[in-house]
Parts: structure tokens; C-alpha cells; sequence
């Protein structure tokens, strides 16, 4: 059995090959971080499993006021969370989309449709950014 | 190279454990785009329009059965996603993947099994 020949220029494939796989490592310590967070703060007794997925994958104050834990607000709206916000957003909506062009581009040929289809995933992704970015400065 | 294959065609590949667990990275990479998306808009909705759908769809997600299946998806592509990159990093490890995939469903089946023992336990008893 023969490996796959990979082409060895630092091409956009190569680079985004790449991100997949810091950005994935990167989303599960940035996951921990937000459980260990949300631990910290009080979350040790009385916290459910949908509550435990909203702290662990976007920490924002409104996305957690649904839970049980008194005074959210004040240990999740801090310049440190935003930044840990931006970053889980950040890296989780550039692989998902990421990995939607990789299946797409798998099933389907290189077309004249292509472009479009990538032009279609880029401004989903920008305009998943942009809502969560703002979400996140105006909460 | 042909791409007009099946997914019943396409299992027939005598692929194993390795081919399995990318397909089936891969339908959970897809299943947590949509339900993320989805949760974002309903999310959106319910605080522009306060909408019937979008409750409903949050009160689908919040239901613990939901749950079962959320958990599984996003623990399974987190430990899988986990195996490709290390595998990634030191290649040399590649000789032992079959191994390498034995440790992930190790790993998988306590915390998988405690989280949904624990769902199921405090759910069956209204808690």
C-alpha cells in the first residue's frame, strides 16, 4: 500500500490542514478552562448537564443566567471571559466552518460552482463572527 | 477519482475501526455545525421576537434526552478530533492507531457512561 503524495508548498490547504488541528487542541483546553471556571465560581452543586455544556463552550453572563447559580454576572462579565470568549468562537466557528468546506469539497468537483460555494461559506463565517463578537462586547 | 459513491457502497469498505470513526467524525463535525447554528438563531429570536419556534427549539435542546445524544456527538469528536491531531503531531505513533483507537473508546466509555448514569439517575427521579 502506497501513502498518499501531499503536496509540500505552504499552500491554503496545508495552512488550514494545520489550524484544524491547533484550533481542536485549543477548544478542548479553552473547554476545561471554562468548566474549571465555572467550578470555581460555585457551579459544584447545582449544576445540570445543559447548563455545564452552556459554561464549558460560550462563558458569557447571558448565555449562563439561565442557571441556577446566583450572581453570575459578576464572576463571568470580566475582560478575562470576553477574551476566552473570543477565542472559543474564534477557533470553534473557523473549524466548523472549516470542516463543512472540507465534506463539501470531498462530495463535489471542481466546478465553476465552487467559488461560490467557498464565497457562501466565507460570509457565513463572517456573519457568524461579527453576531457573536458583538454579542459578546454588548453583554 | 470517482466521488459517485454511496454511503451503502461506501461501507462496504473494509476500512474498521479507522474508517468508521472518520465517517462518523465527520456526521458529528456536520450534526454540531447545525445544531450550534440553530442554536445561535433560536437564540437570536427568542430575544428579538420572542418567537415560538425559537422557545421550542431551545426547549428541545434542553430536554435531557436531547442531551443523550449532544453529549455523545461533542465527547466523541472532542476525544477523536484529540487522536487524529496527536497521531498528526508524531507520526511514529501511526504503527499503534488500532491501539490508539482501543484508548479513545477507554476513554470515551467512563466519562460518556458516568455523565449519562448520572442524566438518566436525576431525570427518571425528577430531580
Amino acid at each position: 500500500m502506497r501513502s498518499r503524495s501531499v503536496q509540500p508548498a505552504f499552500s491554503f490547504e496545508y495552512i488550514m490542514w494545520i489550524f484544524m488541528r491547533i484550533s481542536g487542541l485549543a477548544l478542548i483546553l479553552l473547554a476545561i478552562a471554562g468548566v474549571s471556571g465555572a467550578f470555581i465560581m460555585g457551579a459544584r452543586t447545582q449544576v445540570d448537564l445543559p447548563t455545564l455544556m452552556r459554561w464549558t463552550f460560550f462563558p458569557n453572563p447571558n448565555h449562563v443566567i439561565n442557571s441556577e447559580i446566583p450572581d453570575v454576572a459578576v464572576g463571568w462579565a470580566t475582560a478575562y471571559w470576553q477574551v476566552m470568549q473570543m477565542l472559543i468562537i474564534f477557533f470553534a466557528v473557523t473549524h466548523g466552518f472549516n470542516g463543512l468546506r472540507n465534506v463539501i469539497e470531498d462530495y463535489t468537483d471542481k466546478t465553476l460552482l465552487q467559488p461560490f460555494v467557498r464565497g457562501l461559506i466565507f460570509l457565513l463565517w463572517l456573519f457568524a463572527l461579527i453576531v457573536s463578537i458583538y454579542v459578546i462586547l454588548a453583554s | 477519482m470517482n466521488r459517485r459513491v454511496s454511503l451503502k457502497e461506501g461501507l462496504k469498505y473494509q476500512g474498521g475501526g479507522p474508517m468508521l470513526s472518520w465517517l462518523l467524525h465527520r456526521i458529528s463535525g456536520l450534526a454540531i455545525l447545525l445544531f450550534v447554528g440553530l442554536h445561535v438563531i433560536s437564540s437570536f429570536f427568542m430575544q428579538q421576537t420572542g418567537s415560538d419556534l425559537a422557545t421550542n427549539l431551545n426547549i428541545i435542546y434542553e430536554s435531557w434526552i436531547f442531551q443523550i445524544l449532544v453529549t455523545f456527538i461533542v465527547i466523541f469528536h472532542a476525544l477523536n478530533g484529540l487522536r487524529i491531531a496527536i497521531l498528526d503531531i508524531w507520526p511514529r505513533f501511526l504503527v499503534y492507531q488500532r491501539e490508539a483507537l482501543w484508548l479513545q473508546w477507554f476513554i470515551f466509555i467512563p466519562i460518556y457512561g458516568l455523565t449519562i448514569f448520572i442524566l438518566i439517575q436525576r431525570n427518571l427521579s425528577g430531580g
